[in-house]
């Protein structure tokens, strides 16, 4: 069935098992994103420490596709340095925004390949990136203030 | 003339197409937006190889002619509402018919029945379209007016126990909507018109899950100012309509200004052309005013009455088998006194956005989420839901459809 190709085996077990989705009570930085078109919420905590993805905790509500994706990301981003986790975050952009024309690499993206097929689904795109953008927002948070100390 | 959907069915060409690789379509998401006759479709296109021209302007034939279309479009209306023709207000939306008076209303001048002064108060309810919210929310910030609201109980009913304190004698404006887009409530108008006439505020109703589904008559409901949209009455995107009680449009301030809309103009000052003219600058959506003409006599051809019917016996139905499914929660009455053809549920822990998907791939066009009345969907104890809402080309057939699909869904999120 072509749903199989938007609802990959990876993704409906991340959906059913959800990693790191507990808030970590210590943060350097602790986001809320919201896709408005939906309702879906989520909140994100990030921790870097010497320049590397130390944590990453999350909790929220929201469809198979979002929920998947921040679970994902988590394992993926956790332990990167974060020029590394940006290439991935990149990456991961442009293949959700190229309606099917990019496969992606497996090697970079690990887990995150699955999400391929969201990419032919326009209105569920937001849905992918959810996680990815509070991802984006937290860094350049925590970054900031790492500056100011 | 009997009624049946198949046989009406075969005026709407987009019925012809297929739905991912070739799926039947079963549209049951007509409360976002209604399909369209080929009627209508003509009559746009008529205009534009015909009659093209601005209306209101210019002394040739053709300017002539696309007036009358107007015209004509406008009497059409007034006579689907009961109403007079110089009562027809014609709007690019309902969103912007509202917008339009909660704008007016907020530009009254001392002494004008509209004027709103800080400690006013303006009424709604928790069940509104955030098209009939905001626009109330930001009068209330720029005015000083009070927000209030009547709530909605586990229901889906409006709780009209506490009307006399929530409608009182400060208060204004009271907009309500006739029909919840998310629950399928229809709200018991008498008792609120005659409070709300008792204290001598004005009445607005927003009609757009009503008018096209129902006959509305807007004298008998003896109402104020009335807005309804095109493309959810099988009639074109791009114009909506505001009815108002004639005396009432006289004294109420216009919103946009420009062209065709004064009686005289100097450097420094304007005065009003009468309504409905006052409030329509610009050249006006014409082929879209026209189309919408054509969707009106199309439905009224059909007849309201056997329309809401149809309607009537679709909800029953699928009120009944959608409750056969184990997990599935209707959200809004599950009873069919005062209840139109939009009916929201959950499923389980299927997130409505993933049951949609899984639907549409069947080819069944239902909406989820929020619905655009998110404070509604908070108070109901859920993100967000998933929607199937029936018109006059459903069938029994589509609510099996809709039924089966959530079926196989539970099986494959299961």
């Amino acid at each position: 069935m072509e749903l199989d190709n938007l609802y990959q085996e990876v993704i409906l077990d991340h959906y059913k098992r959800p990693q790191h989705k507990k808030l970590s009570p210590t943060y350097d930085a602790q986001v809320h994103h919201v896709n408005p078109s939906c309702g879906d919420e989520i909140d994100l905590n990030l921790s870097i420490a010497d320049g590397v993805v130390t944590n990453i905790s999350w909790d929220g509500v929201g469809c198979s596709i979002s929920q998947a994706s921040v679970s994902i990301l988590s394992d993926l981003l956790i332990g990167k340095p974060i020029a590394q986790a940006y290439s991935i975050f990149d990456q991961f952009v442009a293949l959700m925004q190229s309606k099917g024309a990019i496969a992606g690499d497996e090697e970079v993206l690990e887990d995150a390949i699955a999400l391929a097929g969201v990419s032919k689904y326009p209105a569920r795109i937001k849905c992918a990136l959810l996680g990815w953008m509070a991802f984006k927002d937290a860094s350049v948070q925590a970054q900031a203030k790492s500056e100011l100390e | 003339m009997t009624f049946d959907p198949l046989t009406i069915r075969k005026d709407f060409p987009i019925f012809d197409r297929s739905i991912r690789d070739g799926k039947r379509l079963v549209y049951l998401d007509s409360g976002a937006t209604s399909q369209k006759p080929r009627a209508v479709m003509q009559a746009e296109s008529d205009f534009y190889s015909q009659h093209n021209a601005a209306a209101h302007r210019g002394a040739h034939q053709l300017a002539e002619e696309a007036t009358e279309a107007i015209e004509s479009a406008r009497a059409i209306v007034a006579n689907f509402l009961g109403g007079a023709t110089d009562e027809i207000v014609f709007t690019k939306s309902s969103t912007e018919a509202l917008n339009l008076l909660a704008y007016s209303i907020g530009s009254a001048p001392v002494g004008n029945r509209f004027h709103l002064k800080a400690g006013d108060e303006i009424v709604v309810s928790e069940m509104e379209h955030h098209a009939n919210l905001i626009p109330w929310q930001e009068l209330a910030k720029r005015s000083g007016a009070v927000l209030k609201w009547f709530e909605v109980d586990k229901d889906g009913r409006l709780d009209l126990s506490n009307i006399s304190e929530v409608i009182t004698s400060r208060t204004k404006v009271v907009a309500l909507t006739h029909q919840s887009n998310v629950l399928g409530t229809i709200n018991p108008l008498t008792e609120l018109v005659e409070r709300t006439h008792e204290v001598g505020a004005i009445f607005i109703l927003d009609a757009c899950q009503s008018v096209p589904h129902m006959s509305v008559n807007v004298a008998e409901l003896d109402i104020d100012f009335l807005a309804f949209s095109g493309h959810k009455s099988v009639g074109p995107t791009g114009v909506g309509v505001l009815w108002g009680r004639s005396n009432l449009l006289a004294e109420l301030p216009p919103f946009l200004f420009g062209g065709s809309m004064i009686e005289s103009v100097t450097m420094t000052d304007a005065t009003w052309a009468p309504a409905p003219r006052k409030f329509e600058p610009g050249v006006p959506n014409m082929a879209q005013i026209v189309g919408l003409g054509a969707a009106l006599n199309y439905l009224t051809a059909i007849g309201m009455e056997k329309i809401h019917e149809h309607e009537t016996h679709l909800t029953e139905y699928a009120l009944a088998k959608l409750q056969e499914i184990p997990e599935l929660r209707i959200v809004g009455p599950t009873d069919m006194s005062l209840r139109g053809g939009a009916v929201s549920f959950t499923v389980g822990k299927i997130h409505p956005h993933d049951l949609g998907q899984f639907l549409d791939n069947a080819g069944i066009a239902v909406r989820t989420g929020h619905h655009c009345a998110w404070p509604l969907t908070r108070k109901m104890g859920v993100a967000s839901t998933t929607r199937a809402s029936f018109y006059l080309y459903n069938t029994t057939e589509d609510i099996d459809a809709l039924v089966s699909g959530i079926k196989d869904a539970q099986k494959y999120f299961g």
